[in-house]
């Protein structure tokens, strides 16, 4: 238990505490799902980790593979390449009654200019696959 | 809340369960093993295999989440996660409306900050209870403190919680905490174009308050071209205009939260 000076609260280390960005948290979450499965999964080393990466989920891929090597160093993926498969952005226009693509979530309908969109793809953070060992 | 962590604090029931489910998963090693190497790139050639794990990578923190959200269901909790950039007036809406409302509902307040116990300092100056989460260099508050925190401040049934997150519009709109809604709180002296700079977080929220309208006579806001901003990133939002200083605005934001309270208070077969 570590005592943050005017915390009410004290955690102990390890529940996402001490990280300073976005993807290092994510990263942060990536890892425990990586230590978690070699448990069920029976694996010692992750030579590779395949990401589904929304265009529309927040997520800066330049940190992500930044943050990554950071975080996984000294664990069972330390040295893991990381590849990020990005899936655009899709959400249904309502004037249109079809899907489009957008690129950000302020875009306007390609077609008819509506703010009417209902994102319904690329919001996701995936972990789809593993290469280990 | 923590059977799943293994961090050792507190213990809920449904952990039972999930640990059960770690057993049942260990049984099927063997099956696994057999499957995954069937899927190996190079079979013989490599002791590499691949693993399909398709996980949300939110997903441990969205457990947690649906944990406390069932907690503020069976209690009748209506519970709110308050989000905007540091300096928009969270806290002074805050005292304000607890001021307004606390002789007519129990109200209690979760406050994150990466450091001091400042604010949780002000909200207990008004009488109700509050409960300080310092996240250190973490840019957020997730669903397992949160957990934590319910277990430490025990919110009475049917009340109303606040939780003010850390002031960041950019990670907190990715971590459920288990809310009803996320309150995005904009002030009129960030610029009327902050909804499209940071359109995560304006997307996630259900209302979107926009404060410190005493001060418009003296600023350049356009408040019509910050509304439509708005809606372009979320079209369903609901937006209301006050000011937590002078009072102005703050009778519809407390007719919300209200009827708010009232649909959570609702006891579904």
């Amino acid at each position: 238990m570590t005592n943050t000076p005017g915390a009410d609260l004290h955690l102990p280390e390890g529940c996402m505490a001490g990280i300073a960005m976005h993807e290092m948290s994510l990263c942060e979450s990536i890892l425990q799902v990586l230590e978690q499965q070699a448990e069920t999964q029976q694996y010692s080393k992750v030579k590779t980790v395949w990401l589904e990466i929304g265009a529309l989920a927040g997520v800066e891929t330049e940190a992500l593979r930044f943050s990554f090597d950071v975080v996984v160093q000294g664990s069972i993926a330390d040295h893991a390449q990381l590849e990020i498969i990005e899936v655009p952005g899709q959400a249904w226009c309502m004037p249109c009654s079809r899907n489009v693509v957008v690129q950000q979530l302020y875009d306007l309908c390609p077609h008819c200019g509506s703010h009417q969109l209902q994102v319904n793809s690329g919001d996701q953070m995936r972990i789809k696959e593993l290469e280990v060992e | 809340m923590c059977g799943v962590c293994g961090c050792g604090e507190g213990h809920s029931h449904s952990h039972d369960h999930d640990h059960e489910h770690d057993h049942e998963h260990s049984h099927d090693h063997d099956h696994h093993h057999e499957h995954d190497a069937a899927h190996s790139h190079a079979p013989g050639l490599s002791q590499f295999r691949m693993v399909q794990i398709e996980q949300d990578i939110l997903a441990k923190n969205n457990r947690y989440a649906a944990e406390n959200r069932g907690y503020f269901g069976e209690r009748g909790i209506l519970a709110l996660n308050l989000v905007s950039s540091p300096g928009s007036g969270k806290t002074t809406l805050l005292t304000e409306t607890i001021a307004l409302l606390k002789n007519d509902l129990d109200i209690a307040v979760i406050e994150g900050d990466q450091q001091t116990a400042r604010d949780a300092e002000r909200i207990r100056a008004t009488g109700v209870p509050a409960l300080q989460i310092n996240t250190g260099k973490g840019c957020h508050l997730d669903a397992h403190r949160v957990g934590h925190a319910l277990e430490t401040l025990q919110p009475k049934d049917r009340s109303l919680l606040f939780i003010e997150n850390v002031g960041n519009l950019v990670c907190p709109s990715s971590f459920d905490l288990g809310e009803a809604h996320k309150v995005v709180i904009l002030s009129v002296t960030e610029g009327e174009d902050k909804p499209i700079k940071y359109p995560d977080m304006f997307h996630a929220a259900d209302l979107m308050i926009l404060n410190k309208t005493d001060l418009l006579p003296y600023l350049d806001f356009d408040t019509e071209q910050c509304i439509h901003y708005a809606k372009q990133v979320n079209p369903h939002i609901k937006i209301l205009p006050l000011s937590a200083k002078t009072g102005e605005g703050m009778d519809s934001w407390l007719r919300w939260l209200k009827a708010e309270l009232e649909l959570q208070r609702i006891d579904y077969a």
